[in-house]
Order: structure tokens, then sequence, then C-alpha cells
């Protein structure tokens, strides 16, 4: 069943970002990047990762996604133009691709029968990140602080 | 007799399902599901058909007037009178609009909306889908909206669709942060993301007879109310229906809508109503635990229903009652009242945790609540800056 499942989400996931890549209009490839999105965080739910999966639609869709709708709209004016074909962003794909694959390939194969997981829940995300992790926890919390002061400080020059 | 009533749904299930038990595992898990499904579209729906007449008959009432009379006694046959008027309407699509994206917008924005109503316990033993993060599901399905009504509006291709998204997406954005934070508490206190396990915190009484809901604390009282309102502007409802303004910009995203694809637009409304009060009465109003101990004879899911049916009719009151905001009012208000005083409640709850949950908790963290506030409201009193109003964009 997982498998099924496995191979329709992947499909599902690998055309969504296809037509994400390759659709005419910005807008729609920036809603089909939004159902590659979802299609992550059906991996994430398949492989038992709840909260990550949550996280993932929480924030991708519900923000980074209608943050690039929002950009497309206020900065572009040919929203409705036909875009050439971008060949350096071949080359960086192609890059990327070659990179991953090499890594995956260099790595040792592990074990098939993997060790017992014991269950992820939210709550024992919550008690390793208040523990062990709150040091990098704070630290993005101040980045995102400052991220915000100045994106109000922006907005704030504008009136005067 | 009385646990019979209550478990009367759950029992019913197990016995359809007992009745394929030679069936292989995933198809009775799938048709399990199927039966939540079932279940969960049949009664929100009806309550959606109910709730569009009642909501008629209590604005008639309030404005002095009958309401909706002639189709049925009382007139209740009128959401059935309507609904064949949707569907045989004319499905009118503009020339110019993005085809694909206005006729998913609709789609989208409803599957949401009921898929967010999966996660409310609503009684005993009677969550449609368990979660660990059942909240967290919540608010991540809840989310989504703000796509929807984002295509809603660039697929109408329509200046006033346009507008309409963006004034709903802008407080949208702007209000779940405060309804997320005063949800925060809540999550603290019970120690859990799940829905159910926040539905058990609540159970039993203070002194035998103040029933442990957590709007009875101060904190929680606060947290209620600012949630109920944060709710309230999810929902687009009046008051702070500004992205569907008529006056202003027609209706909205909903312009360029017609027939069936409006009533949809209309439905994952109210859906989205009754999820948002589902989850309000969830969290601080005991779910489907009694007020008194007494009463714990009536079964669980009348108590969530009549929780829930309370809430929608203070929705209805206050839409009878209060003119429509500004927007630049709505935004101050999110982001200069209810923000800060959202971030209090969870400094109060957790002042409520430290000093023993009791007596002195509930008074300490009602300090902390009246201190916020009178600081808060005398740095946003406005009443001595009272000028005449100057126009930015408009002379």
């Amino acid at each position: 069943m997982n498998s099924v499942a496995f191979i329709v989400i992947a499909i599902l996931t690998l055309a969504a970002a296809l037509a994400a890549a390759t659709l005419q209009k910005l807008m729609h490839a920036a809603l089909s990047f939004a159902v590659t999105f979802v299609g992550i965080a059906a991996f994430f739910f398949l492989l038992g990762a709840e909260f990550v999966g949550l996280v993932q639609v929480f924030v991708y869709i519900g923000a980074v996604a209608v943050l690039i709708v929002f950009t497309i709209l206020l900065t572009r004016h040919d929203v409705e133009k036909e875009r050439g074909f971008n060949w350096s962003g071949v080359v960086v794909a192609i890059a990327v691709f070659s990179g991953l694959i090499s890594a995956i390939f260099k790595t040792q194969s592990v074990s098939v029968a993997a060790p017992a997981i014991p269950a992820l829940t939210v709550k024992r995300i919550g008690e390793v990140l208040m523990t062990n992790y709150v040091w990098p926890l704070q630290c993005v919390g101040l980045l995102l602080t400052a991220a915000l002061v100045g994106a109000l400080i922006l907005v704030l020059e504008e009136k005067g | 007799m009385t646990d019979s009533l209550d478990q009367i749904f759950v029992r019913g299930k197990q016995s359809l399902l007992a009745s394929m038990a030679h069936a292989p595992d995933w198809l009775v898990q799938i048709a399990s599901s199927l039966i939540n499904i079932f279940a969960l579209l049949a009664v929100f729906l009806t309550l959606f058909a109910l709730m569009s007449v009642l909501e008629r008959k209590i604005l008639g009432r309030i404005q002095n007037r009958y309401g909706p009379n002639r189709v049925g006694p009382f007139g209740l046959f009128q959401p059935v009178a309507d609904g064949i008027k949707m569907l045989i309407k004319e499905d009118i699509v503009p020339a110019r609009a993005d085809k694909i994206v206005h006729f998913l917008a609709p789609v989208l924005i409803a599957s949401t909306a009921i898929l967010a109503l999966g996660i409310i316990p609503y009684g005993r033993g009677m969550t449609p889908f368990t979660i660990d993060g059942g909240i967290l599901f919540f608010f991540a399905v809840g989310s989504t909206t703000e796509l929807a009504v984002f295509m809603a509006g660039w697929g109408s291709n329509n200046k006033f669709s346009m507008l309409g998204a963006m004034r709903a997406i802008a407080q949208m954005i702007s209000y779940e942060l405060p309804l997320i934070i005063t949800v925060l508490p809540v999550v603290m206190i019970a120690g859990s993301l799940g829905p159910d396990t926040i539905v058990a915190a609540q159970a039993g009484y203070v002194f035998g007879f103040v029933p442990r809901w957590f709007v009875f604390t101060p904190w929680g009282a606060v947290a209620f109310t600012l949630f109920f309102v944060s709710g309230l502007v999810e929902s687009n409802r009046t008051p702070f229906d500004v992205p569907e303004g008529e006056s202003e910009i027609v209706a909205g995203h909903m312009t360029e809508y017609s027939g069936f694809k409006y009533a949809t637009f209309f439905m994952a409304e109210y859906i989205g109503m009754f999820a948002i009060t589902g989850l309000g009465t969830t969290l601080f109003l005991g779910g489907w635990h009694a007020p008194i101990r007494m009463l714990e004879f009536i079964p669980s899911y009348v108590w969530f229903f009549a929780k829930l049916s309370a809430l929608l009719f203070v929705y209805v009151w206050l839409r009878g009652t209060l003119p429509r905001t500004r927007v630049d009012q709505i935004m101050n208000f999110a982001w200069k009242f209810m923000l800060p005083m959202a971030f209090t409640c969870i400094v109060a709850a957790a002042v409520w945790h430290y000093t023993g949950r009791g007596l002195r908790g509930w008074l300490w963290s009602l300090v902390v609540i009246a201190i916020v506030y009178t600081v808060l409201s005398a740095l946003l009193d406005t009443r001595k800056k009272f000028a005449p109003r100057t126009y930015r964009f408009a002379e």
C-alpha cells in the first residue's frame, strides 16, 4: 500500500514541479509550485514525520506560496509575457542534480533492516527543541526578529 | 442507558465495520474513513442549510421584519429552494478570466474548509481524524484558504476581485497571528497539540461545581475573546467583512462567480465558520463536557452542538448589530491591540501554572492581564487626538 502511495505522490509531485518549470504564465508556475509543496508534505506524512509534514503545509503553502504569488503580483508588470528559455537555469539545475547524485553514490549503503525508531511525537520535538537545540532556536528567533524589524523600517521610510 | 445513548454513533460505526470482518485490513480502514467522511459531510451540510435559513430568520427578528417564511413551515425549506435556484443558474465565466484558476478556486476553498472539520472531537470518542498534532493540522489546512482566495481574485481578471482578494489576504494574515497565539496558552497548559487531550484536560469541576473549562480562568477568558474576534475576521463576517464590502468593491473576490460556484464559496464560508467555532468550543469551552455534573446524562455530542450553536448565534447577533469597520481600523486593531494581548495570555497562563493553578494563580494571572490591558489602552487612547480627518490618497 505504501509503495503505491509513494508512486502516486511521486508522479504528482514531479508533474507539478515540471509544470512549475515549464508553464508559460508565471502565476500558473507559482501555483503549481504550491502543489509541489503539498506533494513534499505528503511524503513526510508517508514517512511518519507528521509534525514536519504539517509544518511543511503550514509554512510553505500558507506563507511561502502566498509570498511568492504576492511578489510576482507586486513587482512584475510583464506577468502575461512569454518567458524565453533560461539556459543558465539549466546549467545550475544540472550542476545541483549531479552534485546530489554523486553524493548519494559516494555514501555507503546502510543495511536494509532499519532499527526501530521511537514514534516522533510533537511533545518529543518540543522537548528536544527546548533542551538540546535551544541555542539554534534562539538564534533563528533573533534572526527572524531582525528581519521583521528590517521590513518594518523599509516600510516606514516610505511615509516620511 | 445513558452510556448507550452517548456512544450510539460509535457503536453504530463499529457494527457497520463488523459486518465486513472478512475483508482485508486496508479495505476496512478505507471503509472506516469513508463512514467518517460521510457522517461529517451529512451533519455539516445539513447544519449549513439550517444555518442559512436560521441566520436570515434571526436577522429578520433583529431588524423587526419576518425573514423568509414562504417555503414550507416557518420557511424552513428555504435552503432547498435556494439550492435548486443556485444549481440551475447560469454559470458565467468572464471571457478574459483564467479558466482553470477560476474553476479551481472554489474547489480548493471548499475542500480545505471541510478538511479542517476533521480533527474536532464531536463527542466522547467521536473524533473523525485522530492525529497527534491536530491543532497544527487545523491551522495548516486553514492557511491554504489564503491561496484559494488569491486564486479566485486573480483568476477572475477583475479589479474588484483582485482588490477584494488583497483585502481578504491582508486581514487573514494579520489575524492568523493572534488566532494562533491565543491557542498557544491552551496547548501549553494541556501539554498537547491533540484536540482529544485538550478536551480531556478540561474534564472535572473546581469546588465541585465550576467546570474546569479554560474559559473560566482569566487568561482563558481573554484568549477566548481574542480567539473569537480573530475567528470572526478569518471567516470574513460582519463587522469584518471588508473583503466583500458591497458598497465599495461589489463582492470582493466573489464578484465574478455565479451559480453553483458562488454557492460553493458561500458554503465554504459557513463551513469555515463552523470549524472555527468548533475549535473554540474544543479549546476553551470544554469541548463535549457538560457544564454541571447533574446534566452529564445528556449525550456528549448534544453538549458539543449546543455550545457550537450558541457561538454561531453570537456570530449572527453581531452581524445584525454592528456596522462594518474600516480596513485601516481592522489592521490597527490586529497589530496594536490583539497581538500584545495575545502574548499577554501566554504570560498569564504561565503565571497561572506556576502559582499552582488554584485561586492564587487565578488572581495573579488576572493582575498580569489587568496591568497590560491598562497600559495598552492608555497608549492606544485616541480620544485626545480628535482632529479633522486628513486624507492621504483622496482629496
